[in-house]
């Protein structure tokens, strides 16, 4: 048992967690209430009146196909950017451990795309790809890919992915190279002696030691599918072609702020909360079980 | 079986640091070679060698005959059992010791049958379904054991095995290793820094020393007879007692007299070129006032302190030429303060050269 630290003072300790508990009152939840509450409310475009009609919100929105869509597009957007920026980042951490020479020059260099704000990321995938003027649209032109992201619905989606994983390696790839330091180096010896070659003590040494750091990045790559992405849509498709790449984060914004159907909007905030709270909850009761922490 | 031959092996680290300067070893099928020095002498860097871990810059290793110079440790049949043991933490104790012979394409049957025959020889049966962290010290160095038994490999190899174990259970391990190595019959190569397991384990003893071996023979061997002063004081516990002789100024250059540090004269004739006289604490012997032993070194101290370990005590005295630690059976009957009669035999004398070899 480690020893408890008292606090001679009575009030200090809590002066001290004010700020904090204060910004997340104000800034989550607050907010979090208000959207609740303001899912169960029907309102007209000029809020000059509004009316309490409990779970019609929510019963409009479920039964709404272009919502349906949306949550199709938001999981496959979810899947595909997880997955590429993690197995990305995984790749990219093993071989920079694998660098003899400035292996901190490529580490650091590895980690910069992170400070790269959503939007401008967005903007550079954005004019990279851009079908007229992109030099990578035209290089991929010239390869005999007919790329239109403008146009075409899947190229939009694949781009989107590219942007919204660029980012995010660049997190994934810190955490999994301290997770791939903090694997004994005796381990990976005593598999070569084993006869474990390469490949097969990856997968089965390293790999399963990596799991708590792959299980956490995993809540948290798919907590920023569903949420963090909204700046890099609204940059680069802007949920378009047609709604192609609306997923449900980007329809929140879309129906509250720019067609003003604010109940409607609340009460997809709301699902949205429960999913992933819901996913949360999921990975943490199946996936967790089979990680090992040391 | 195998043996294992080292020639002229170097190791030099890209630095510029060379951890091994030319060591030369043979060691014959089935015996037990330990590898014994202070830390940093090179000899854990020597093991790795063998084992495929460390490239060597320059010598030949070869096991069973055969150069492995370029043979990667997958390749080279060997077992190790690691300091801090290596347990796959994730895998239960079955596993560990099916993952050598799974890798190397065992089938499952056999596979089953060795490793529950292992855990048998080693008291592991119970403990199969668990995984390492549920182990205490010395399950986990039993398993670590086991791991590199049930390979049945061409040679072993033990990184301070005991190292992390506490006081009695390396003792049991100790005999226990040598118990094993002998029915088994594997060739093996021990490093340790503790120079009992390296006196009682070894067939062929080793002693290391800033990368260069110091001395090699049988334990005993180098025990009674010590190369020079860095052996004869890192092996053996206490250590041997080395005091520092000087010529008489003005005594003849063939037969010179020698003196102690503090003057006084030896009482005895001694080498030319000896510069260090050693002797060990069991063959000096306590004296009667005014006995005069015929061609023996007498010397008169002053105990400091007694050290009671119980089948013996050590009497660690102030004499004429410095320090020095004797051994005496049962309970000590001297104190503190009081003053001895010390005699070693002449046959019993080690002198060595101001170079600290011996001479």
């Amino acid at each position: 048992m480690t020893p408890r630290v008292v606090f001679p003072n009575r009030v200090l300790p809590y002066l001290l967690v004010a700020p904090q508990l204060a910004i997340t009152l104000v800034f989550f939840y607050w907010p979090a209430a208000q959207a609740l509450y303001q899912s169960m409310l029907k309102e007209d475009p000029f809020g000059l009146k509004s009316k309490f009609v409990w779970f019609d919100n929510f019963k409009k929105v479920l039964a709404d196909p272009n919502y349906l869509h949306s949550i199709k597009v938001t999981v496959v957007f979810s899947v595909a950017t997880a997955a590429v920026a993690m197995i990305a980042a995984l790749l990219l951490a093993v071989m920079a451990e694998k660098v003899v020479r400035s292996k901190g020059l490529y580490r650091t260099l590895l980690i910069w795309p992170y400070a790269v704000a959503p939007a401008i990321a967005g903007m550079l995938f954005l004019f990279l790809f851009n079908p007229s003027i992109g030099s990578l649209a035209i290089l991929l032109r010239k390869m005999g890919i007919a790329w239109d992201p403008v146009l075409n619905g899947t190229d939009a989606m694949i781009l989107l992915v590219a942007a919204a994983s660029w980012k995010q390696i660049s997190y994934n790839f810190l955490f999994f190279v301290a997770g791939l330091q903090a694997i004994p180096k005796t381990l990976i010896e005593a598999a070569a002696i084993d006869g474990a070659k390469e490949v097969k003590r990856f997968w089965t040494i390293v790999f399963p030691l990596l799991a708590p750091t792959t299980f956490f990045l995993l809540v948290i790559n798919t907590t920023y599918a569903f949420f963090d992405t909204f700046g890099i849509v609204h940059a680069v498709t802007g949920g378009g072609p047609g709604k192609a790449t609306e997923t449900l984060v980007y329809k929140v914004y879309n129906d509250g702020f720019v067609n003003l159907i604010l109940g409607s909007s609340a009460a997809q905030s709301v699902i949205l909360m429960i999913i992933v709270i819901a996913l949360t909850a999921i990975q943490f009761r199946y996936v967790e079980r089979k990680v090992h922490y040391g | 079986m195998a043996t294992v031959d080292l020639k002229d092996v170097r190791k030099v680290y890209p630095g510029g640091v060379e951890a091994v300067k030319g060591v030369s070893i043979a060691i014959p099928d089935k015996e037990l070679c330990v590898l014994v020095g202070p830390s940093g002498c090179g000899k854990s860097t020597l093991l790795r060698m063998i084992a495929g871990l460390e490239t060597i810059s320059s010598g030949t290793c070869a096991i069973d005959g055969k150069v492995v110079n370029a043979v990667g440790p997958t390749e080279r049949d060997i077992a190790m059992v690691f300091q801090n043991y290596a347990l796959y933490p994730h895998m239960k104790v079955y596993d560990n010791m099916a993952y050598g012979l799974r890798n190397r394409g065992t089938p499952k049957d056999e596979i089953d049958s060795r490793v529950r025959s292992t855990a048998k020889v080693l008291e592991l049966s119970h403990l199969l379904d668990r995984r390492p962290r549920e182990l205490s010290g010395g399950q986990r160095q039993r398993v670590a054991m086991g791991r590199a038994i049930v390979r049945n490999p061409k040679v072993f190899l033990f990184d301070e095995p005991l190292s992390n174990l506490d006081a009695k259970l390396r003792g049991q391990m100790r005999v226990e290793i040598k118990n094993l190595q002998r029915s088994l019959g594997v060739t093996s190569v021990y490093v340790t820094h503790d120079q009992l397991e390296a006196m009682t384990l070894a067939d062929i003893l080793v002693v290391m020393n800033a990368g260069l071996v110091e001395q090699m023979g049988a334990p005993l061997d180098i025990y009674e007879k010590p190369a020079s002063t860095f052996v004869a004081s890192f092996i053996g516990a206490p250590p041997m007692n080395l005091l520092a002789v000087t010529a008489k100024p003005d005594s003849p250059a063939n037969t010179p007299e020698k003196l102690f540090a503090n003057g006084a004269s030896l009482g005895i004739a001694a080498p030319v070129h000896a510069a260090t006289l050693g002797f060990r604490p069991e063959d000096a012997d306590v004296i009667g006032e005014g006995t005069k032993p015929s061609g023996a070194l007498k010397l008169s101290a002053t105990v400091e302190a007694v050290e009671p370990v119980g089948a013996e005590s050590f009497l660690y005295c102030a004499a004429a030429g410095g320090r020095i630690v004797v051994r005496v059976s049962g309970r000590a009957a001297a104190k503190p303060g009081d003053r001895l009669e010390v005699m070693v035999p002449a046959g019993k004398l080690h002198w060595f050269d101001s170079t600290g070899k011996r001479a």
